[in-house]
């Protein structure tokens, strides 16, 4: 919960209007973001931490409940496909 | 769902840029089409910045900046800081010749997302001699690095045939020890200069089973050890019984710009006997969405037999329109890379062939402009 993720270097999250959607943007790749998936990479600035970037999406979406099983399982899944790197 | 006009189609996602057919590599296997040579008009720089704006205000989002060797447009920092400005995210397709340290770095600066390297083998014999050019392979390495210094993500890509399949190992240990984070060792695609060679490049079956072997090992190893390096394997469709979903459709998700300005659906869709419209005529949205080019293959209503009544039309599209125009000469017929097509036996001679190739590489008929000359069309 310390650690801090960001985009893998060359890694890019954007918003596409034409598509209505945020997508993550790589070499020759992208990906269509779901909105979860996308308010979480949203807070990936590579300066907060899990815990602060689960605080900060809690204050967002209080209706969700506590959101830290549901950040970190994103972050497990991002980080196997070589999405984000924690320092 | 990705939004689509009334007749189904979707925004071009994906643009490719051909800024140039000049290059001063000859590959055997080069997709340019054979009488390149004969065309020699290019944009201008503002057409160019034209068609990337009205690209991006269709919802492209992936820019390609290929050739020929895209290096020797003098304007490219100028096209890579529009692509910047517009939002795309700009690669560049690259042999390394004409790159410098000074450009891989005052690229990145105007906002150039990713610089991909193209090798054409693990040792500069080899890479040399297919390349058409003695320096080549040094030079391939010393880009690498400097585009690694930069901060880039490395893609290396190496196209593989019959004469570096066996350098599978070592080509993938090169690029461990340059640090590339994508590996892309793409077998030949048999169109425009490898179509022509495709006896003298076509690896065979006992040899295609190897490489495919030392890959899957080295993917384990990879695994193993935690590494982030990700190694795409393009396997040659001609030792498949269905066909690759070609461009992921006719005019679904890729628009290609040649050096010219003509508008294809795919990069070698130039060879096909249809007339494709020109960006200096007609804006970017009526040819993506109205021109009878870019509409003569979308949907399936032009399918004739097997395609016509196959149920997995939807996944294939038929395959390529490319492939079967140059192995049946109807460009409407199914691949036959399907074992369903009346002309597989094509296919199936070409893999026979491949058993018993002994053309060197000396046999090859090179990609230059004095060899284009002989495809020259009257
Ligand atoms: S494939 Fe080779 S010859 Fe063709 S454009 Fe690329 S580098 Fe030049
Ligand atoms: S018959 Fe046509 S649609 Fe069916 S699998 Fe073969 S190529 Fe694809």
């Amino acid at each position: 919960m310390a650690k801090t993720p960001r985009l893998r270097p060359g890694f890019r999250f954007q918003w596409e209007p034409v598509q209505n959607a945020h997508v993550l943007l790589y070499p020759e790749g992208m990906v269509r973001l779901n909105d979860s998936a996308s308010a979480i990479l949203a807070e990936v600035d590579g300066q907060r931490n899990i815990e602060q970037i689960v605080a900060r999406l809690e204050q967002k979406f209080p209706e969700a409940g506590p959101l830290a099983v549901d950040v970190c399982d994103f972050l497990q899944d991002a980080l196997q496909q070589h999405w984000v790197i924690l320092t | 769902m990705m939004p689509v006009n009334d007749q189904g189609v979707g925004p071009p996602l994906w643009l490719l840029a051909e800024l140039t057919y000049r290059c001063p590599l000859q590959c055997p296997y080069c997709s340019n089409p054979l009488d390149f040579a004969q065309s020699k008009d290019e944009l201008t720089t503002d057409q160019w910045v034209s068609v990337l704006r009205q690209g991006r205000e269709m919802g492209a989002a992936q820019l390609g900046f290929s050739g020929g060797e895209p290096l020797v447009r003098q304007d490219l920092p100028e096209l890579i800081a529009e692509a910047r400005h517009l939002g795309y995210y700009s690669n560049l397709i690259t042999s390394g010749i004409g790159l410098t340290d000074a450009k891989v770095d005052a690229f990145r600066d105007a906002g150039l997302d990713h610089i991909q390297v193209s090798f054409q083998a693990s040792d500069p014999e080899l890479n040399n001699a297919v390349a058409g050019s003695r320096k080549a392979f040094e030079q391939k390495l010393a880009m690498a690095r400097a585009i690694k210094d930069a901060g880039y993500p490395m893609v290396l890509n190496f196209v593989i045939h019959r004469h570096n399949i066996h350098q599978m190992s070592d080509i993938i240990s090169l690029c461990e020890r340059l640090g590339a984070d994508f590996v892309e060792l793409a077998t030949c695609q048999y169109y425009g200069w490898a179509f022509k060679n495709r006896e003298g490049l076509m690896p065979s079956a006992q040899q295609l089973e190897l490489a495919e072997r030392e890959v899957n090992d080295y993917r384990r190893q990879l695994g193993d050890s935690g590494s982030a390096m990700k190694l795409i394997f393009v396997t040659p469709d001609y030792y498949e019984e269905r066909p690759k979903a070609c461009m992921n459709g006719w005019g679904s998700l890729f628009l290609t710009v040649a050096p010219d300005g003509t508008a294809l659906p795919c990069h070698s869709a130039r060879l096909l006997p249809i007339e494709f419209p020109n960006v200096s005529t007609q804006s970017l949205r009526s040819i993506w969405y109205d021109s009878p080019g870019f509409n003569h293959y979308r949907g399936d209503q032009w399918m004739p037999e097997p395609c016509r009544s196959c149920d997995e039309k939807g996944k294939d599209f038929g395959g390529c329109r490319c492939q079967a125009y140059l192995l049946t000469g109807n460009a409407d017929n199914a691949d036959p890379v399907c074992d369903k097509s009346p002309h597989h036996d094509r296919i199936l001679a070409a893999r026979r062939a491949a058993d018993h190739a002994t053309a060197g590489l000396e046999d090859l008929t090179y990609r230059n402009a004095n060899n284009s000359r002989l495809f020259f069309r009257s």
